[in-house]
């Protein structure tokens, strides 16, 4: 997939399927093996089982968790205990002594402010380059304490559903792309960074850090629309966070690769994921290659990577393997 | 990218969800921007102006520049720094000082929290405490002066309760201490004289020419920065003396 394609599709279009000619000589001989090869009864029972057994593995989920919340946590304690390690919030830290910025906080601030400011262009080329490194959106789903709680809200969300408590109803992805630049443009013409006023990240990380304010109701009322009305909604349709680091992640060198070769396509991985429009090509037959990067919208949050019951999904380092 | 041969319009139920998810989308999206849009109200209503931490740009810059991360609430020595909430609305994140309940005294001597300010938002121009003005004290309540009365203070300040922290040098040059663990007994009240970081910014003016009178009235001049010291000390409830934000010299 081009990376055209693939900030085209994090911006809102649908993904599809390619033509003919996009498909590279490998995937389409593995396409034509799949579909010269008919399932029996005995394998398709195989397939189920295995589904079964993906379903328990949470190993990656438990690190990113786990990584998110000492992060989190190494904030919380830096001020509490005075040990200076990262002092500030996520908007603006010194991580020992060395500034780091926000994309979006320093975005909204240079926008509403209307100046150059060098700390923060410090600030922001350490950041820059730390999630281009590890892929953009690894933000969202390693270190915002907001997709944590969202996590949690979701799960409850598809207990109730299964239940037909509640329905998931889905927005335009496009709704993030005009968020975003209202926002720009607000921050822009009021001089006001008004997104910072209901930030869920922002809010909570402060919360967090400097204890609890009635700001956390905001918090709360998204995650009561998500429980109840449409799942994932902020960081899925919304969060304009979310589209500053997918940019920076559409070239990264850490990625989530795609191999369709051993792959089922039952479509587990994309009922999982945040954003399933990136995982489009583990469709049978959707596959332009025989290894795909998945598309720039991807949190690397490796919910897919343990469901998936073949190991086609897997996370890589671009070149490294070549490297070795 | 030439487009695939033209595929038929989706049917009718498939077009009649498109037109709620598009509906749904700009009613949802639209709650959030003018949730964030109302953070205006409260400035738009804010009849006094915040108490802003040493060397805060004028209030459009500083709300403009601030990124809300709490770097010059770490470094404060006595907890003088805290966040606006919600409802100061797009303020939220901001820092401000409440004099009375804990004034800035410049324990940490080098101004820290404007060198930890990422932004500049609390502007690095400034390097000495007697350079910054926040705003000006201001002789509020005459009548309450015990000075103006001529009275002596005996006890706490504030009473044993009171939480707030300060520097005293003669005690401990580095570590400020409680208020309430600082007795005081004087012959006179010269709480915010005795107190005020600022050498010259506030001083105890006699009364009369007659020297067996004891009434002195405090008396603000120009070095004053506004950091509301003397408003936290002052014993008597309310402060009679109070720090008004942003306000320079000179100005009506």
């Amino acid at each position: 997939m081009s990376l055209i394609q693939s900030l085209a599709i994090m911006l809102g279009r649908e993904p599809s399927k390619p033509r003919p000619e996009e498909y590279s000589d490998a995937a389409r001989a593995i396409h034509e093996a799949k579909r010269a090869h008919k399932v029996n009864k005995e394998e398709l029972a195989a397939i189920a089982a295995e589904q079964h057994e993906a379903h328990k593995n949470h190993t990656w989920r438990n690190r990113r968790w786990l990584t998110l919340v000492v992060i989190n946590l190494l904030f919380v304690l830096s001020y509490r205990f005075d040990v200076q390690l990262i002092e500030g919030a996520l908007t603006a830290s010194r991580v020992i002594g060395f500034h780091f910025a926000d994309l979006n906080s320093a975005l909204q601030v240079t926008l509403a402010f209307k100046t150059i400011l060098i700390n923060l262009i410090i600030g922001t080329s350490t950041v820059l380059f730390l999630w281009w490194l590890l892929g953009g959106r690894t933000f969202c789903s390693w270190v915002c304490p907001y997709h944590l709680l969202a996590e949690w809200a979701e799960a409850l969300h598809l207990k109730l559903a299964a239940r037909k408590l509640v329905k998931d109803h889905v927005l335009h992805r496009r709704t993030r792309v005009v968020m975003y630049l209202i926002f720009a443009a607000l921050a822009f013409g009021s001089g006001y960074t008004v997104f910072e006023t209901i930030s869920p990240t922002g809010i909570l990380s402060r919360a967090l850090i400097y204890g609890p304010s009635l700001a956390l109701g905001i918090v709360a009322l998204l995650l009561a629309i998500e429980v109840v009305y449409s799942r994932r909604m902020w960081c899925r349709y919304m969060c304009p966070i979310g589209i500053t680091y997918a940019v920076v992640g559409a070239v990264s060198p850490v990625r989530v690769v795609y191999r369709p070769e051993a792959c089922h396509h039952e479509g587990a991985c994309r009922k999982v994921c945040l954003v399933p429009h990136v995982l489009d090509m583990t469709k049978k037959g959707f596959a332009p290659d025989d290894r795909n990067g998945i598309g720039a919208d991807c949190t690397r949050c490796g919910l897919c990577v343990d469901v998936c019951p073949t190991g086609s999904l897997k996370y890589e380092v671009k070149g490294l393997d070549k490297l070795l | 990218m030439s487009s695939p041969a033209k595929r038929p319009p989706p049917p009718p139920h498939i077009q009649q969800e498109y037109r709620r998810r598009f509906l749904r989308s700009v009613l949802l999206g639209g709650l959030a921007v003018g949730g964030a849009l109302s953070g205006w109200l409260p400035l738009a209503r804010a009849h006094e102006a915040r108490l802003r931490p040493p060397g805060a740009l004028d209030e459009a810059d500083f709300l403009a520049s601030c990124i809300k991360c709490g770097q010059c609430v770490q470094v404060c020595p006595v907890k003088a720094i805290v966040l606006g909430d919600i409802t100061e609305g797009f303020g939220v994140g901001v820092p401000h000082i409440d004099g009375r309940a804990q004034a800035c005294d410049f324990s940490c001597d080098a101004v820290q929290c404007i060198l930890a300010c990422p932004t500049g938002a609390l502007t690095h121009t400034l390097s000495k405490k007697e350079e910054v003005r926040m705003g000006l004290a201001r002789l509020d309540k005459p009548d309450a002066c015990l000075a103006r009365q001529g009275a002596g203070f005996k006890g706490q300040a504030r009473g044993g309760t009171f939480p707030g922290i300060h520097r005293y040098e003669k005690v401990d040059r580095w570590k400020p201490i409680p208020i309430a663990d600082h007795p005081y007994d004087l012959e006179l009240c010269d709480l915010c004289v005795r107190e005020c970081p600022i050498e010259g910014a506030i001083r105890l003016v006699p009364m009369s020419d007659d020297s067996a009178d004891r009434r002195r009235t405090p008396d603000v001049t120009e070095k004053c920065v506004g950091c509301g010291m003397c408003e936290m000390i002052c014993p008597t409830e309310p402060a009679a003396i109070v720090v008004d934000a942003r306000k320079k010299w000179g100005a009506a």
